[in-house]
């Protein structure tokens, strides 16, 4: 067993005291957290403090959940989250395995993944907002309620603007509904921050706030691998040492945005290797060739010869 | 029938039994959602029972998955007219069916007056029967 199991158990020594044993390994096991939070491990590459971060507030659920079966607790506890990181981070990534944990630990009835923006939850007239929130709301009772860039909800240079309206009904759900449904909030850090600072209520009312690092450059690598894998191509060697060098270059660039970032280039690059073999007319091509792509469709790019992102309309 | 006990009308489905609470009606709601049936709320204050078109609460609600939703709307609903009658209808869209699958009533009126017989005499001491609503003697919304 991972590390992921000791916590529970550890925490079941503290809960002895009593004359009844309480079995959280089996309850642990019996919930299939374990296979999510595994998936969790395998496919997302870095994010160290977040993997832990979602591992506490797993094992605190869980033992929230015992606690509630022996009668110790009855109310539902506050679950609703704030995710903030910069752009390509993995918040959105992570929101799906989140709604699964919660489902799996019976906090959420269906588990469903609800991904909004501003534009899903605010009106464009007088009286348009109410029932715009309430419709989306509705539909992510049961689940969890994903709100990307939460802090463009507030404008306030616009006085007149509809989105506190949405706020409003927002917090009346998240405090009178907390067991039909979990309200994510994501968004960039320092703008979050303004957001709760000007929101106070909205603040008071989440429980947990997970932040989420910048990818170092192995990591970035790693994840790029990942992704060309997955579209069954692969690198060769001189094109793996550009591609590292490639990042190192675009890191200090504007716009950078984490592994979006990577997915554009990658892109890009696939779109100057078919290119290449399109202008070798004539040239035997293997499945190798088709599959490969080599040092020189990476180094084509801006950022090598300009020193300028090539992807400018990137966040 | 369009009366029995108490006068309470009958219409669509468990009219005959007690009211439902809200923990059934959360049931039935989600045995529409399970077979993919859109909800929605309506209310009336016109009983009789060829009065089909009931106005809608808020708009039909697609795409849901827990029946939170529409407990709430339906809370809003009798929060709105707590004396009018409200009913849940389960659309299924489904090519062939394209019709109500479900209705059922979840809010009546505190006192329902019941229905009474008006016979019309016509040519050659035929008689034509009809029934009234007691209730839409007076004007709409002030029914009840």
């Amino acid at each position: 067993m991972s590390d992921a199991s000791r916590t529970p158990n550890e925490l079941s020594k503290d809960n002895n005291t009593d004359d009844a044993l309480i079995d959280l390994d089996a309850e642990f096991k019996a919930s299939n957290v374990q296979e999510v939070l595994d998936k969790l491990d395998r496919e997302l590459i870095g994010l160290v403090p977040v993997k832990t971060r979602i591992r506490e507030i797993a094992a605190l659920l869980l033992v929230g959940r015992v606690r509630q079966h022996l009668g110790l607790s009855a109310e539902t506890p506050t679950l609703h989250m704030c995710f903030t990181g910069n752009p390509g981070t993995g918040k959105t990534t992570v929101a799906l395995p989140m709604a699964e944990i919660l489902h799996r630990l019976g906090y959420v009835r269906e588990g469903h993944l609800v991904a909004v923006t501003r534009d899903d939850l605010v009106g464009q007239y007088m009286g348009h907002t109410a029932p715009k929130t309430k419709e989306v709301l509705k539909r992510a009772m049961g689940g969890v309620l994903f709100i990307d860039e939460a802090y463009y909800l507030y404008r306030p240079e616009n006085e007149r603007d509809y989105g506190q309206e949405s706020i409003e009904i927002l917090l009346q759900v998240m405090e009178n509904q907390r067991d039909d449904l979990v309200v994510i909030l994501a968004g960039y850090k320092d703008k979050i921050e303004r957001f709760f600072h000007s929101n106070p209520g909205m603040r008071s009312r989440i429980a947990h706030h997970i932040d989420f690092p910048d990818c170092a450059v192995d990591e970035l690598l790693s994840i790029g691998c990942l992704m060309l894998q997955q579209q069954n191509y692969q690198l060769s060697p001189k094109a793996q040492a550009a591609l590292r060098d490639y990042m190192v270059r675009r890191r200090r660039l504007p716009h950078f945005a984490n592994a979006r970032s990577i997915r554009n280039a990658l892109d890009r690059a696939r779109l100057r290797q078919a290119n290449r073999l399109f202008a070798a007319v004539g040239a035997k091509l293997t499945i190798q060739h088709v599959m490969t792509i080599e040092a020189a469709d990476i180094l084509a790019s801006r950022v090598f010869q300009e020193g300028l992102p090539d992807d400018n309309t990137a966040p | 029938m369009m009366t029995n006990y108490g006068n309470r009308i009958t219409q669509g489905q468990f009219s005959f039994l007690p009211d439902l609470s809200d923990e059934q009606i959360m049931a039935q709601v989600k045995y529409a959602l399970k077979n993919n049936w859109a909800v929605h709320v309506e209310y009336t204050d016109d009983p009789h029972s060829r009065n089909t078109y009931w106005e809608m609460y808020g708009m039909p609600m697609f795409d849901l998955k827990d029946p939170a939703g529409i407990v709430m709307e339906i809370k809003g609903c009798r929060k709105t007219f707590p004396n009018h009658y409200i009913r849940v209808t389960a659309f299924d869209s489904t090519r062939g069916w394209e019709t109500p699958r479900m209705s059922f009533i979840v809010n009546r009126p505190e006192k329902e007056p019941g229905f009474g017989l008006v016979r019309q005499e016509t040519q050659g001491r035929q008689i034509h029967y009809t029934i009234h609503s007691y209730a839409t003697d007076r004007a709409e919304s002030e029914r009840y």
